[in-house]
């Protein structure tokens, strides 16, 4: 299952025709630790480079962009009850949410893990 | 007396068991005259009252249709002096700015003169009602022309509207203006360009009012990436909202060519003008090409504000955008009489196209008050010397700092009345909070941190020119003090504060499972 990153610091997992999203270890220590998550609605259109969600730490919120088009599918209900998921899991039980991938080519764009790590290392 | 505060969270409880500072263990948890204070509904209890009513009769017809309370509403009964003694008690382990240096970065903190209280308790602007007959009331009118005269002049604007009733409703006012100068044209642009440097603020107002917001970059030295800018501008470009001098506290020295280029596309230019303190007196926003500005009364004119006192935030308008100007304001008539020209009266004075009230009557009238007495008692001199103390006391701290603390736009020139530090050679983990932590065991009250988010672990310190020279050196060794701590990497840091009346609070425990009610 091949995994992309963007400059905005989110993972994107694809698998089949179905992207899961959320936010990198470098993002979550970033902000601290994380109090509140706004999720987009399942059904709405997302666009590449646009806010989808808002993730909120005792520092700053912060928006999470869409990092590819499409269609949300699903939300992951468990940050509304417990956000720290994002701090303690953020690349696995943290995700945010799982969206239709409209052009797959927007995934070309994107980083793989070896390119985000030097991203990383250059900030 | 219950035991004081068991419901609060207090480590220092825990020294407390051996003695603080090797003292006695204090039966009260007081230390000498400093004073615990339990929360209300430990001092109290619910079947008692304070209060000595006389008795009732429970049969007596109430006329409330039986909407009569039927069981008792649970809030504890407490006599005045209790209840004297414990706000009063609390007010002792506040801070504010009569009590020492408060650097709060874009927050204005300066002195709130007395001469501007004494003025505000006159009884002629104190006791005044605002539905009182306005042949009675030309004196407080005379304060609001008079103020709105110093802002139109100071700011360069064509009108004001002086109802907003802080910063943040002053955007909102500005933003309506803009939105009903459009509709008056049938102009439909619904995109605000909001660049990174602007105050938090700006894109929630451009949203509360009906609008999509973008963001436009910083440039590297922290200003409006100008190019950017224009490349956005177009026919759906309503209005640019632009911090100035920005939160970087830099000046947009590209302001004119900014507002210039916006005009051309057909937009508005709104002006965040909360760091006024750094340029009244010097910069008139109108020349800058401004069509919309607030101004905190409560920051550049010195009343009272954080816990002291309510906001206020007129706006000044320009020409284009004047004739929107919200209701009520007060106009002279050659007669030399002030009028409050609402509704009914607008007509009469040619002021058809408000787009509505912001708020039921005139404003802080005890602000316009205090606000105008500032003005007068320092004049046009006086104010232009407010600018430049608060800039020079700002690049002080600045050029005092920078040596051991990154400053990520040193080398963009002074700095204005703001400046803006951040975290990145802290070492062993230490950040910026435990700085502002390690502050408050020097005794400040520590800088805006966090803000702007266009620097990692941003320290916004604005002085106010209200600092003497030794206040801000003392301020600067202790500073310099927790930063070589952090620098250091000192472990002990990641405790602080251990001298304040509460250690560090559980901020994230505070936001995730908030306690909102008492439970016993």
């Amino acid at each position: 299952m091949p995994r992309y990153y963007t400059d905005e610091h989110e993972w994107i997992d694809v698998e089949d025709d179905i992207a899961t999203v959320g936010i990198t270890e470098y993002a979550q220590e970033q902000l601290g630790d994380i109090v509140f998550v706004e999720l987009p609605e399942v059904g709405a259109m997302i666009e590449q480079g646009k806010d989808a969600a808002v993730v909120e730490s005792v520092k700053a919120a912060s928006d999470v962009y869409a990092p590819i088009t499409g269609e949300v599918t699903e939300t992951n209900s468990a940050l509304e009850e417990d956000p720290a998921l994002v701090n303690s899991s953020p690349e696995d039980a943290g995700w945010f949410f799982k969206m239709t991938i409209a052009a797959p080519a927007e995934l070309d764009k994107l980083m793989d893990e070896d390119g985000y790590k030097a991203f990383v290392e250059d900030l | 007396m219950n035991a004081p505060n068991k419901s609060g969270w207090k480590p220092e409880m825990q020294i407390a068991e051996s003695g603080f500072l090797g003292g006695p263990v204090t039966s009260t948890g007081n230390r000498g005259l400093m004073l615990e204070e339990p929360l209300l509904f430990e001092i109290g209890r619910s079947d008692v009252t304070g209060v000595d009513l006389p008795e009732i009769d429970p049969s007596a017809p109430t006329r409330l249709g039986g909407l009569e309370r039927s069981e008792a509403i649970g809030l504890v009964g407490l006599t005045e002096p209790e209840t004297v003694r414990h706000y009063t008690r609390l007010s002792r382990q506040n801070y504010g700015i009569d009590l020492g240096f408060f650097p709060l970065g874009s927050c204005t903190m300066k002195h709130n003169p007395r001469l501007n209280e004494k003025m505000a308790r006159l009884p002629g602007f104190a006791d005044v009602h605002p539905l009182q007959p306005v042949s009675t009331v030309q004196g407080a009118l005379e304060v609001m022309n008079e103020l709105a005269h110093w802002l139109i002049t100071l700011t360069g604007m064509h009108g004001v509207a002086m109802s907003p009733k802080a910063g943040a409703h002053g955007e909102l006012c500005g933003m309506l203006c803009i939105r009903a100068a459009l509709e008056a044209r049938g102009d439909k642009r619904d995109v605000v360009l909001v660049p990174e440097s602007a105050h938090g603020t700006n894109p929630a107002t451009a949203a509360f009012a009906g609008f999509r917001v973008e963001d436009i970059p910083a440039t590297p030295e922290g200003r409006v990436d100008v190019a950017a800018l224009k490349a956005r501008l177009g026919p759906d470009v309503a209005a640019v909202m632009i911090t100035n001098p920005n939160t970087c506290g830099l000046f947009e020295k590209d302001f004119r060519e900014m507002a210039d280029a916006v005009h051309a596309a057909g937009g508005f230019v709104y002006c965040d003008g909360a760091n006024f303190n750094a340029i009244v007196g010097k910069v008139r926003p109108g020349d800058l090409g401004v069509d919309a500005m607030h101004i905190n009364l409560h920051k550049t004119f010195s009343t009272p504000h954080g816990g002291g006192g309510p906001g206020s935030g007129p706006v000044v308008l320009s020409e284009a955008l004047a004739p929107f100007g919200p209701m009520p304001f007060t106009a002279r008539t050659a007669d030399g009489v002030v009028h409050l020209v609402e509704e009914e009266s607008a007509s009469e004075f040619g002021h058809t196209q408000a787009f509505g009230r912001l708020t039921a009557f005139h404003g802080q009238m005890g602000m316009f008050t205090r606000a105008l007495t500032y003005i007068l008692s320092h004049g046009a001199d006086g104010l232009k010397q407010v600018a430049e103390d608060a800039v020079l006391n700002a690049n002080y701290i600045l050029r005092s700092m920078e040596d051991i603390l990154h400053a990520p736009f040193g080398a963009s020139g002074p700095c204005m009345h703001e400046a803006l530090f951040g975290d990145k050679d802290f070492t062993n983990g230490l950040s910026t909070l435990d700085v502002a932590k390690g502050l408050i065991d020097e005794g400040y009250h520590p800088m805006t941190v966090y803000f702007p988010l266009v620097v990692h672990g941003a320290m916004l310190v604005e002085p106010t020119e209200t600092e003497s020279k030794a206040a801000i050196d003392q301020f600067i060794t202790a500073f310099r003090g927790v930063v070589e701590r952090a620098l250091e990497g000192d472990e002990a840091l990641k405790q602080a504060p251990y001298y304040s009346p509460r250690r560090r609070l559980d901020e994230t425990g505070a936001a995730r499972k908030p306690k909102l009610a008492f439970e016993g």
